[in-house]
């Protein structure tokens, strides 16, 4: 499965046509514990790089950006009553959406693993 | 902008991996192992604060002869001695230049208990207002330590002596600690059962190892103090109260004695005869969402107020939040929506405090 990243710490992992989202581990550890995950409405269609949902911790209330375009097909229910899934296990558990392409060639905006590792060095 | 201070412990926090933030001028641990652990286990165990940087001052004198019985909202002489009470310092317009605690030590001697930020005002204040006696800003030389939740009790008295066991809330002792004088307090920030010890800033490093190597005890940081401390429905100075605040729009005028004089009495008096223009209420949201300091308070469309302070409630499961409102909107009961941005969250006035669950009393 291809993996790739955002600047705002967004991943998106691509299967077949499905993405499914969710935000970095390092993104994760910014915000502090997790206390509140905004999912989008499932149908929603997102523009790559717009809001797709919002994320509260006890430190912060922040936008989560849509890596591709696409239209939402599913949600992570779990995150309504546990969000601290998304700290337990950021970049797998706390998935956040999946969402249905509409253009695979978008991922070229994207960073793949090695680049936004780099890109993490970069802000330290 | 001047330099942070540091606590003695400062190397402690930084071995100990917290998060350092600015507080009221001083650079203070925000959280070590994450908020919500702290908050649980001040809840459940034994939270250790390092409370260092709150402000003690010492009177001694004729409390009458020097004007002490005037300067704060509650008369000090009838506070008995071994006994604290909890009061406010006022400008002459009944705003709150600080909440603070009082210690009666003696017949002729009191400690006050001031917040970290206002420390140099508060005692220029009062300073000005003393006639007599003898009053020192002793914050640079004294120590303090808060441990909290509903284990503090039967650790301290295992490595301290069976005397603090008995300590009645908002009662203290004078005792001796790894060989030095200290006063061990039963108050706190968190609405549980707690204790606040105040010894020589110098031993302050050992008292914290001490109980740290007590498995029943971790650090907690200011991020989870806040959180306990709202949820139990106490004010935050400088966000939820100030100078532009009287203690009647804050709710607190139970910690006002009417009954004798004090800088502020006639503003106040003065308040409660033409009613209040605004009111502090206490919300709780609908959902997970935080309300957070500075969002808009509405009511049917209109704004009425903003938040002063906001957390998301571990032990609720929703936002909570404090906030000043037109009195008339302030009923128990009334929806409110909090607003900021695109965010929206439906909120209900609720009575305080938010949680009662707490060991405080036991």
């Amino acid at each position: 499965m291809e993996a790739y990243y955002t600047k705002e710490h967004e991943w998106v992992k691509i299967k077949e046509g499905i993405a499914s989202v969710g935000i970095t581990d390092y993104a994760a550890h910014q915000l502090g514990d997790v206390t509140f995950v905004e999912l989008p409405q499932v149908g929603k269609s997102v523009k790559q790089f717009e809001v797709l949902c919002a994320i509260e911790s006890v430190k912060a209330a922040s936008d989560i950006y849509a890596p591709v375009s696409g239209k939402v097909t599913n949600v992570n229910e779990a995150l309504n009553d546990a969000p601290e899934i998304v700290n337990e296990s950021a970049e797998d558990s706390g998935w956040m959406a999946l969402i249905e392409l509409t253009d695979p060639s978008e991922v070229k905006n994207l960073m793949n693993r090695e680049q936004y590792d780099d890109y993490l060095r970069g802000l330290a | 902008m001047e330099e942070l201070k540091n606590t003695p412990l400062v190397d402690e926090h930084i071995r100990l991996k917290a998060l350092m933030a600015p507080f009221g001028g001083w650079n203070m641990p925000i959280q070590y192992e994450g908020i919500l652990a702290e908050h649980r286990w001040c809840r459940e165990q034994a939270a250790l604060f390092d409370i260092c940087h709150m402000g003690e001052f010492l009177f001694r004198g004729d409390i009458v002869a020097a004007g002490l019985e005037e300067v704060f909202t509650f008369s000090v002489l009838s506070i008995p001695v071994g006994r604290s009470r909890y009061g406010f310092l006022l400008n002459d317009n009944g705003g709150i230049i600080d909440d603070l605690i009082v210690f009666r030590l003696a017949e002729d001697e009191a400690m006050v208990v001031v917040n970290a930020a206002t420390i140099d005002n508060d005692f220029a204040v009062i300073s000005s207002r003393l006639k007599g006696g003898e009053f020192r800003n002793v914050s640079a030389a004294t120590g303090k330590l808060d441990l909290q939740g509903p284990l503090s009790r039967e650790v301290l008295v295992e490595k301290f002596g069976a005397a603090i066991g008995d300590i009645p809330y908002f009662k203290f002792i004078r005792t001796t600690i790894l060989g030095v004088a200290a006063t061990v307090s039963r108050t706190g920030y968190t609405g549980e059962l707690g204790y606040e010890i105040f010894l020589p800033a110098d031993k302050v490093r050992e008292l914290w190892e001490l109980l740290l190597a007590d498995q029943r005890v971790k650090p907690a940081g200011l991020g989870a103090r806040d959180v306990l401390r709202l949820e139990v429905g106490y004010s935050l100075y400088g966000s939820d109260i100030d100078e532009a605040t009287t203690p009647l729009e804050a709710g607190l005028e139970s910690f006002v004695n009417f009954d004798k004089e004090f800088v502020g009495k006639k503003a106040l008096l003065k308040q409660k005869q033409e009613g209040l223009t605004r009111l502090k209420a206490a919300f709780r949201v609908g959902s997970r969402r935080s309300p957070r300091h500075h969002y808009e308070i509405c009511f049917e469309g209109e704004t009425v107020g903003t938040v002063t302070s906001g957390v998301f409630s571990p032990m609720l499961g929703c936002g909570i939040g404090l906030g000043y409102l037109r009195p008339e909107v302030a009923a128990i009961g009334a929806p409110l929506t909090i607003r900021h941005d695109k965010v929206s969250m439906e909120a209900t006035v609720v009575e305080l405090p938010f949680y009662n669950g707490g060991s405080l009393r036991s």
